[in-house]
């Protein structure tokens, strides 16, 4: 499935440790990890059991695990979310997929009425640790519902965190970490990302994950925001696929002798409130990039982040360049919606020719 | 009415109820009675700002609540429990203080009471004792041995999806679900004919596969005698059962509801049938099992019962501010702890 590297590209240290595999694979990994680790985990949902999942993320699993820890549900998101509540209540740990970010629609009683509510309403006796896949965002041309950015819903949402991994590397560590909390994470995987390769080192969290470091068992750098390309001039802030295309941006605008710093935030509730300040505290000027429609997106919550720590040294006011108010496009016009590297690179203009008056 | 059965019937071969077991029936349907009528006056006294009356439902709560076995089942309530959670030997000041609005799940212990937390929404638990009874099956407990998990809901909530997706769920899985609704003939002001069409949900499980009962809910020894039967079913491996208890919303939907809308107190007479306490008292007499001094000693309990109830009520306070905060995640966020940082300094001036 995977084959050993010598050295990774970004990766210094434990080589041994070190993989070269796709998201897919570094997914699957980590699940296949955490059911030999934790008995009480079960996964399920839609086809992922003997199919492995339309996106084959649990492929192999069940085979492996049996039936009793991955299993098919009846085709009901709803069902599925409501049953992990349950199954949460008797002691499970579960792990259910939605198939794709629109199919989460359906479930939004049971995930925002009951997940995210259980336990405070039961006063922390009946805590609920769900950790929910929702193969996210756009960019696959695939059909309607099925390229939805639903983060800043669920972000307001009291009682969720919300977390989304960019690279391989972290899509392995932060479900596992994710997994292992007593709170409820929505965990939202870039499916435009599952296909493409990076450096996995299983042994160390850290490496590339410089936002945070410190603590001993380096779980604190599963916490916070990764700087994922250091720069002078300007702070691109972004999660999931966007990261890979802020980096494209930033190859660009070194061209034209700009120093971007890209900062992946991975964590979307709570939000990483101190690498934000220490990155744009540092280049003075942010773009939040986000493929969610512009009007109350989550960009509107670092900007006013941003603002709150930075508003003194702030050169020019944080620029967002997102989806837009419309519904998510069919394929034909999915490049026209999310944000490409022209508009990117716009956003990037409007923040250097500012000027005050 | 008689129980009937709709499909596949669940036998019962177990032992009738003993004289004691009756008296007991009967001196917690009292208690709830006059725990039920005492809270609507509480919330007119001001005492409490709301109440949903089970008034009318005392046979179908206390007779299913009372087959519960605490040391392996768990049920799932919604707001109108108050009967099933007394026959289950819940701490009810704790109970009760979801509607002093003290803590909207209540106050018990759901994990000790084997009683989840009070759910406003309807049907929104359904699919929770789904979970938890596959949750049984997974951990693999002997056949016979096995947990049940019976979840409440109305005839109105059984228009939800979710009572859908649960059925199906529990029927494709073989869950341990004892699925009781009361069927009341109300959801608010929508009669029952409004929600379900030919007027039985019972008769939806057999497109589930799911046996299913119609029992008289205002008889509570027929309630007993299914709900038993039902788990029994469910404890032998046999998957999930619905029992729909046909009773009567007495009183009106909640303290704040106004009957007089939209049914006249003709309908009412006419359509509630039968009291069902003042009828197994009548059952008890006539088959000699208690006396009236029987009865008076349970009225005088139900009483002291409820004098003690309202004392714990009006003692309880509010909860502390910072359980706001505190009791949302069991890992706080720094954004909250801010919050509750923020809120504590502005609103407590330290």
């Amino acid at each position: 499935m995977s084959e050993t590297i010598t050295a990774a590209p970004g990766i210094e240290t434990a080589a041994a440790g070190v993989r070269q595999m796709s998201m897919q694979q570094a997914l699957n990994r980590a699940l296949d990890e955490i059911l030999a680790e934790n008995p009480k985990s079960v996964i399920f949902g839609e086809d992922c059991g003997r199919l492995g999942g339309v996106f084959r993320i649990t492929d192999g699993l069940q085979a492996k695990h049996g039936e009793a820890r991955v299993f098919d549900t009846p085709l009901a998101e709803s069902g599925i979310l409501g049953m992990s509540v349950g199954l949460a209540m008797a002691g499970f740990h579960p792990i259910p997929e939605v198939q794709f970010d629109g199919f989460a629609y359906p479930a939004i009683n049971q995930i925002v009425c009951q997940i995210a509510r259980m336990n405070y309403r039961s006063r922390g006796t009946l805590p609920m640790p769900i950790t929910l896949r929702v193969p996210s965002f756009g960019g696959i041309r695939a059909p309607e519902h099925h390229g939805e950015s639903l983060e800043a819903l669920f972000a307001h949402v009291p009682g969720l965190k919300v977390v989304s991994p960019s690279t391989p590397h972290d899509a392995y560590h932060l479900l596992k970490y994710a997994a292992s909390r007593p709170d409820p994470v929505i965990f939202m995987e870039p499916k435009s990302r599952y296909w493409q390769k990076g450096p996995v080192d299983v042994t160390n969290p850290l490496p590339g994950t410089a936002a945070h470091d410190g603590d001993a068992d380096n779980s604190g750098s599963l916490t916070g925001a990764r700087v994922a390309r250091e720069g002078r001039h300007l702070t691109l802030v972004a999660w999931g696929a966007m990261v890979s295309r802020c980096l494209q941006v930033a190859e660009l605008a070194a061209e034209d002798g700009i120093d971007v710093e890209v900062l992946d935030l991975r964590w979307l509730k709570p939000i990483d409130a101190e690498a934000l300040a220490t990155s744009v505290g540092k280049t003075r000027r942010a773009v939040v990039v986000h493929e969610a429609p512009l009007t109350s997106g989550l960009g509107a919550e670092v900007a006013q982040l941003i603002t709150q720590s930075c508003f003194a040294t702030l050169k020019a006011p944080v620029e967002r360049v997102t989806g837009f108010d419309v519904p998510y496009p069919s394929g034909d016009l999915e490049d026209e919606y999310i944000p490409n590297i022209d508009r990117i690179l716009f956003g990037i203009q409007r923040v250097l020719e500012y000027r005050r008056g | 009415m008689t129980t009937k059965a709709v499909r596949g019937a669940v036998e019962d071969d177990a032992a009738p109820l003993t004289h004691h077991q009756l008296r007991e029936l009967y001196t917690l349907m009292a208690a709830v009675r006059h725990l039920d009528t005492s809270a609507v006056a509480w919330q007119r006294q001001g005492i409490i700002p709301g109440y949903a009356p089970e008034l009318g439902q005392e046979a179908a709560q206390v007779g299913s609540g009372y087959a519960v076995d605490r040391t392996r089942d768990f049920v799932f309530p919604t707001y109108r429990e108050m009967g099933v959670a007394r026959a289950m030997g819940l701490d009810m000041v704790g109970y009760m203080s979801t509607h002093k609005a003290t803590w909207h799940g209540g106050m018990y212990n759901p994990l000790e009471s084997r009683f989840a937390p009070i759910q406003a929404v309807v049907a929104g638990s359904v699919l929770h004792a789904v979970g938890w009874a596959h949750g049984q099956t997974l951990a693999g407990h002997a056949t016979g041995d096995i947990g049940v998990a019976m979840t409440y809901f109305g005839d109105g909530a059984s228009s939800q999806g979710d009572v859908h997706e649960a059925m199906n769920f529990a029927a494709v899985m073989k869950s341990p679900v004892v699925f009781f609704i009361q069927n009341n003939g109300w959801a608010i002001s929508v009669p029952t004919e409004r929600q379900v069409a030919g007027g039985s949900v019972a008769a939806r499980a057999a497109g589930y596969g799911i046996p299913s009962v119609q029992v008289d809910g205002n008889d509570v020894v027929a309630v007993f005698e299914a709900t038993r039967s039902a788990f029994a079913h469910c404890r032998a491996g046999n998957g999930p059962v619905v029992i729909e208890a046909m009773t009567y919303r007495r009183g009106p939907h909640s303290t704040a509801d106004d009957p007089g809308r939209y049914r006249t107190l003709d309908e009412e007479r006419l359509d509630a049938g039968e009291d069902p306490l003042e009828r197994f008292k009548q059952r008890l007499l006539t088959d000699g099992v208690a006396d009236e001094a029987f009865f008076a000693e349970a009225q005088r309990l139900a009483e002291e019962e409820e004098e003690a109830v309202r004392e714990g009520i009006a003692e309880l306070g509010p909860r502390p501010g910072a359980e706001m905060f505190s009791l949302v995640f069991q890992e706080p966020t720094p954004a909250l702890q801010s919050q509750a940082t923020a809120w504590r300094e502005e609103s407590e001036h330290v």
